[in-house]
């Protein structure tokens, strides 16, 4: 095998070798622990190693569960929340589209910071919600099903109008049209976009912190005020959530390719 | 077929399409309709479809009265076969499906038949090494007669087709072409926009020529296209038969 095989893909097809990805792979990370290294021998910095982390292993795990179980109800109030959100930007009821649009681009409008803050002393109070974890979810759930919403619809309007007219000629109903003509296609589309935004909603869950929900950045900040070793600490956190994050966008490209047709 | 249209009115917005159309035939199996782009040939056609609704006029069809009314629309669609230009087929389900999803879903027609129905189709249209392909993997005259290999599978009173050949090149064309004409042969009532003038000539029973909204012409395919009486006719004549 030629050198150039190795650091060149053959076309824009990237179908690289097993050996091609090995060798690329490592290369990009020994570069990376070299800069990094680099770094951080400038910084003249006392590395406590992993016994920070094994001193508090109790609590970096704990927090990791916390924000794993809050992701998962996030992620799936935040498709309902986002279907609902979509169907009513679809709805002829005036007063429904007009509500679903004002309120999906205030949230996407202002910074989550000021949504949890809003939500949770005000809204929360008001409605006699005191549950961190619960109203945590909500929030998280509410911020991101706002851009759902928009992913779906988006979804929804690239569906070839012609497909539509063939649909209400072929005599579909409004709902059968919906459920075999248009889902299906808005599923695969939606796919890579929603993997992106539940990654964000899993990164964005770190905000939490500030109304005190116990959570993995929360956590790494408690250990940190006692041991005072922020790198050691910020790099755990940084890699439980690539743990969390690298598997969705992993999982959304398998179900992409199990849901293509023909192409 | 028979089919009567009386004082057929159709707008958008400010511009007049369809203008006090009146038709009256009887006893054609195949109607074909020329004449210039923007004339309101198609909305004519999408107005039988029951896809587009005319500010006022009579439709009777086979002695049934077209009513406008959305249900009743709904369930007048079920009973016609419709093949749009291009991009009629469901990218997501193979040829086969595309024809049995409408038959399970729409006609409650059981999975068995359904499928036995779709495949004496394809073999009909010489597709059966198609038949589980995805549209994406089939050529744009292929995708055409699957399109219409489903709007017969349909068991429709007749079959509307809008320009089915306009967005293929020639070679394609004539393969789609052949399979309207076997359904001529088999005398199913089918209405078709065309601009292709020799095959009208050879697949129509009965011509219309609509142009500013209304029908200028019309009569057996021989005498429109040897004696055209209007000049608009003559010039449209002329203008299609010129290369």
């Amino acid at each position: 095998m030629k050198i150039k095989n190795l650091f060149y893909a053959k076309d824009d097809k990237f179908d690289i070798t097993l050996s091609a990805k090995i060798v690329n792979t490592t290369l990009i990370l020994i570069i990376g622990i070299i800069f990094w290294n680099y770094a951080f021998n400038r910084l003249n910095y006392e590395s406590q190693g992993l016994s920070v982390f094994l001193e508090f292993k109790y609590k970096f795990i704990f927090g990791f569960f916390i924000t794993i179980m809050i992701s998962i109800f996030s992620l799936i109030c935040s498709l309902i929340i986002g279907s609902l959100l979509a169907m009513g930007q679809k709805s002829r009821f005036l007063p429904l589209h007009y509500f679903t649009k004002i309120f999906i681009e205030t949230i996407r409008g202002t910074p989550l910071i000021v949504q949890i803050y809003l939500f949770f002393y005000v809204v929360g109070t008001a409605l006699n919600i005191n549950n961190r974890y619960i109203m945590g979810v909500l929030i998280m759930a509410t911020f991101s099903g706002a851009y759902v919403a928009e992913i779906i619809r988006g979804g929804i309007d690239s569906i070839d109008k012609t497909q539509i007219e063939s649909a209400k000629a072929l005599g579909f109903t409004n709902f059968q049209k919906y459920r075999y003509i248009i889902l299906p296609q808005v599923i695969k589309r939606v796919m890579p976009p929603l993997a992106g935004q539940f990654a964000s909603l899993i990164k964005d869950s770190s905000l939490l912190s500030i109304i005190a929900v116990n959570e993995f950045t929360k956590n790494v900040q408690e250990v940190d005020s006692i041991t005072f070793t922020p790198i050691e600490n910020y790099a755990v956190l940084a890699l439980g959530y690539i743990l969390l994050t690298y598997p969705i966008s992993h999982l959304s490209k398998k179900l992409e390719k199990r849901f293509s047709y023909g192409d | 077929m028979e089919i009567n249209i009386s004082n057929l009115n159709k707008k958008y917005g400010d511009q007049i399409v369809l203008n006090n159309l009146e038709l009256n035939i009887k006893g054609v199996h195949s109607l074909v309709i020329i004449g210039p782009s923007g004339g309101g040939k198609s909305t004519l056609l999408r107005i039988l479809a029951g896809l587009e609704i005319p500010e006022n006029g009579d439709i009777t069809i086979n002695n049934k009265n077209l009513s406008f009314n959305e249900v009743d629309l709904h369930n007048y669609r079920k009973t016609i076969g419709v093949v749009f230009q291009a991009f009629n087929l469901f990218p997501h389900l193979s040829a086969i499906n595309n024809i049995t999803l409408p038959l399970e879903k729409v006609h409650k027609i059981k999975k068995s038949e359904a499928n036995l129905r779709a495949k004496t189709l394809l073999d009909r249209f010489h597709l059966e090494e198609h038949s589980h392909k995805y549209p994406s993997q089939l050529s744009g005259g292929q995708q055409q007669r699957v399109a219409i290999a489903r709007a017969v599978a349909l068991d429709s009173q007749f079959l509307l087709l809008d320009e089915p050949t306009s967005a293929l090149d020639p070679a394609l064309t004539s393969e789609v072409l052949d399979s309207i004409l076997e359904l001529k042969k088999e005398k199913k009532d089918l209405i078709l926009v065309t601009h292709e003038m020799g095959f009208a000539k050879n697949v129509a029973d009965f011509i219309l020529f609509i142009d500013g909204g209304k029908i200028l012409e019309s009569g057996e395919a021989a005498t429109i296209f040897s004696d055209p009486q209007t000049p608009e006719l003559k010039e449209f004549l002329g203008k299609t038969l010129k290369y």
